[in-house]
């Protein structure tokens, strides 16, 4: 039997309510302002050395978002590396803060589904991630123009616009897996505690464990070493190994987007490079498209851990 | 013919909540087992029992909030399982130890609240306001939850209830955790409520305040309901009498004399010269006539009111109770 009613009726009302919260809470702000300092030291670097190197690129503005200056990583790296961290910040306590406060079984008396309060939820630390992106993708853009003096072209502006629509799923990612954990752990030390264990773990252990698995699971035969080379099999299982990691997966797509002449994300070979013209940027659409699996997959990661986590909610007890 | 569907009618009407055969179980353990009753419209009805004993699972399964293992529950004619919905926007729920969301005031609170009760701004605006007053927060309508005392909070619950305009609040334990000023002024609220012939249903464990306000009670122990009627009708049936007279008087064998009185039927020697006798009307002239013969002098003769405590407490002693959960 159905149940009455629709699913969403209260979904607007608590996506308001909850992005209100966002944008005025004080971690909010903490969170912006480490993501705009790191993010602005790095657009420094970046525009000094393109300043230095005069602009002969075609892709000024794209540059702006990969180049990397020793000691500071890109700002594409930097984005990586940070939007987890923003994103399980407005995460870790969505369900557990609402059980803790006692304030769950009061907003589910009102005349709404329990799904409206957890895509609500979803949706309004989605739009405060998203609001945040955009206006550090206008600073940048803002910066670019002030301090090289190129205006950028309609290729460049697309592609950095891809930019921030994968690095919105990207934090998607990270969000729902901060609300399911959120669902699961009662005290939201513990679900933030889970989130950051997971972030640092795929941020920083994974790409060092995952060519160590790789080395045990196809061993790379030898005669591969004797000619200073890296054995295919291995190398694929370590770039399918290091993929199951949502940073992995925004760093390809990125790479893909930002940097035109990437014209490949896996290893190739030598005929396969049969009359390319090394080095040549490749049109909006194809680095589209060499980007598009990874950005697929970031989408699913989104949807299967919301998925998850929304079933998990719907069979929780309400009682405190 | 016609008479079975009036009667069927009458009782669809008088009856806002009905429960048949309501189960609970989580994997093995029966938490609400099998429990049977009907609240009629404008009814004050307690709910009472030890913690765990099934209550506020009782409440959740009426609101939908939580699943119905079997049996059925019908609240204003609709099932809270299939149409959660309907029934959310005309019952009012105050939790146990309701939480607001602290960096917002009370009108905001409020205001959330009845958003997603679907009421228009201006109705909105109104129905808060009046409501604030009405439950003594007008003072404090800006000013931050997180400032409020436990009372406040309890009130500010209550509030949220008459903006809705339930016909049906259930209040679980409203009046735990309140200083007996602010229990006594909860409690006038909810009489207000029932003079609006709104249904109040309230679970408690504080007997004294459930005997004053409900008209009708259902005792709960370990899932089940065990005993269920007016305090009166209690009485009668589990002290064995309606009328516990209390004499202070002093004098030789008086206590013998009163368990002689027809209708006594026990007496309790409390002190050297006071005794309380139970019985099943009222002895008082017969027990002033019984210290009098006995030449003794009399001081106090005082009836009292069957009271909720002495059938919870009795009733527990006849029954000793095996396993009652401590669960919140």
């Amino acid at each position: 039997m159905r149940r009455e009613g629709s699913p969403f009726q209260g979904l607007s009302t608590v996506f308001v309510k909850e992005l209100a919260d966002h944008i005025s809470s004080v971690r909010m702000l903490m969170l912006e302002l480490l993501i705009v300092f790191t993010a602005l030291a790095a657009l420094y670097e970046a525009i000094n050395s393109l300043r230095q190197n005069t602009a002969e690129d075609p892709f000024l503005l794209l540059r702006l978002f990969t180049i990397d200056q020793a000691p500071l990583p890109s700002f594409v790296a930097i984005l990586g590396f940070l939007i987890p961290l923003m994103a399980i910040g407005l995460g870790f306590d969505a369900v557990n803060s609402e059980h803790n406060r006692r304030t769950l079984s009061r907003i589910l008396a009102q005349p709404i589904y329990r799904d409206a309060l957890l895509m609500g939820k979803f949706l309004a630390a989605l739009a405060t991630i998203g609001i945040s992106l955009a206006a550090l993708w206008l600073l940048v853009i803002g910066l670019g123009l002030i301090f090289l003096g190129v205006p950028p072209g309609g290729e460049e502006i697309a592609r950095s616009l891809v930019f921030l629509v994968v690095a919105i799923f990207y934090a998607g990612v990270w969000l729902s897996l901060a609300m399911l954990l959120s669902i699961v752990f009662r005290s939201p030390a513990t679900a933030a505690l889970v989130s950051l264990g997971v972030w640092l773990f795929l941020s920083v252990l994974w790409p060092m464990l995952a060519p160590a698995i790789a080395q045990a699971v196809a061993p790379s035969d030898p005669r591969y070493a004797l000619l200073g080379l890296n054995d295919p099999a291995t190398a694929i299982w370590t770039q399918e190994l290091l993929r199951l990691s949502p940073n992995d997966l925004f760093g390809e797509a990125m790479l893909a987007v930002l940097s035109p002449s990437t014209r490949t994300l896996g290893p190739v070979f030598l005929d396969q490079l049969h009359g390319a013209v090394m080095g040549a940027p490749l049109p909006f659409g194809e680095s589209v498209m060499i980007a598009w699996p990874q950005t697929v997959g970031l989408v699913a990661g989104t949807i299967v851990l919301f998925a998850s986590g929304y079933v998990l909610f719907q069979r929780q007890e309400v009682r405190a | 013919m016609s008479d079975q569907q009036n009667d069927a009618r009458r009782t669809a009407r008088d009856h806002v909540i009905t429960a048949r055969g309501l189960t609970r179980r989580y994997d093995k353990t029966v938490v609400v087992d099998s429990i049977d009753f009907d609240i009629a419209r404008g009814e004050v009805f307690g709910l009472l029992g030890p913690n765990g004993a099934g209550k506020t699972t009782t409440i959740l399964m009426m609101l939908g909030l939580t699943e119905i293992s079997s049996g059925e529950v019908s609240v204003l004619s609709f099932n809270p399982a299939r149409e959660p919905l309907k029934v959310k926007r005309r019952v009012g729920y105050l939790p146990d130890s309701v939480g607001f969301y602290d960096q917002l005031t009370a009108t905001e609170n409020l205001a959330y609240t009845a958003k997603l009760m679907g009421l228009p701004r201006a109705e909105r605006v109104r129905r808060i306001e009046a409501a604030l007053v009405r439950v003594g927060l007008a003072d404090v309508a800006s000013r931050r939850v997180a400032t409020f005392s436990r009372g406040m909070r309890q009130r500010l619950g209550l509030a949220e209830i008459i903006v809705k305009r339930a016909e049906i609040a259930i209040l679980d334990e409203p009046t735990s955790g309140l200083d007996p000023q602010a229990t006594q002024e909860f409690l006038g609220l909810i009489g207000e409520l029932k003079s609006e012939g709104i249904t109040v249903l309230l679970s408690s464990h504080m007997l004294d305040q459930v005997q004053r306000i409900c008209d009708r009670v259902a005792l709960f122990q370990a899932g089940r309901i065990v005993l269920m009627g007016a305090v009166p009708e209690l009485a009668v049936k589990v002290l064995g009498a309606g009328f516990v007279v209390e004499v202070e008087a002093e004098g030789l064998g008086i206590a013998r004399r009163l368990a002689m009185i027809p209708g006594v039927t026990q007496v309790e020697t409390l002190a050297a010269d006071r005794f309380r006798m139970t019985a099943e009307r009222d002895v008082r002239p017969d027990a002033a006539r019984a210290v009098v013969a006995v030449d003794g002098s009399l001081r106090r003769l005082s009836v009292d009111e069957p009271s909720l405590e002495a059938i919870y407490a009795r009733y527990f002693q006849v029954q000793p109770t095996g396993d009652v959960r401590h669960a919140a």
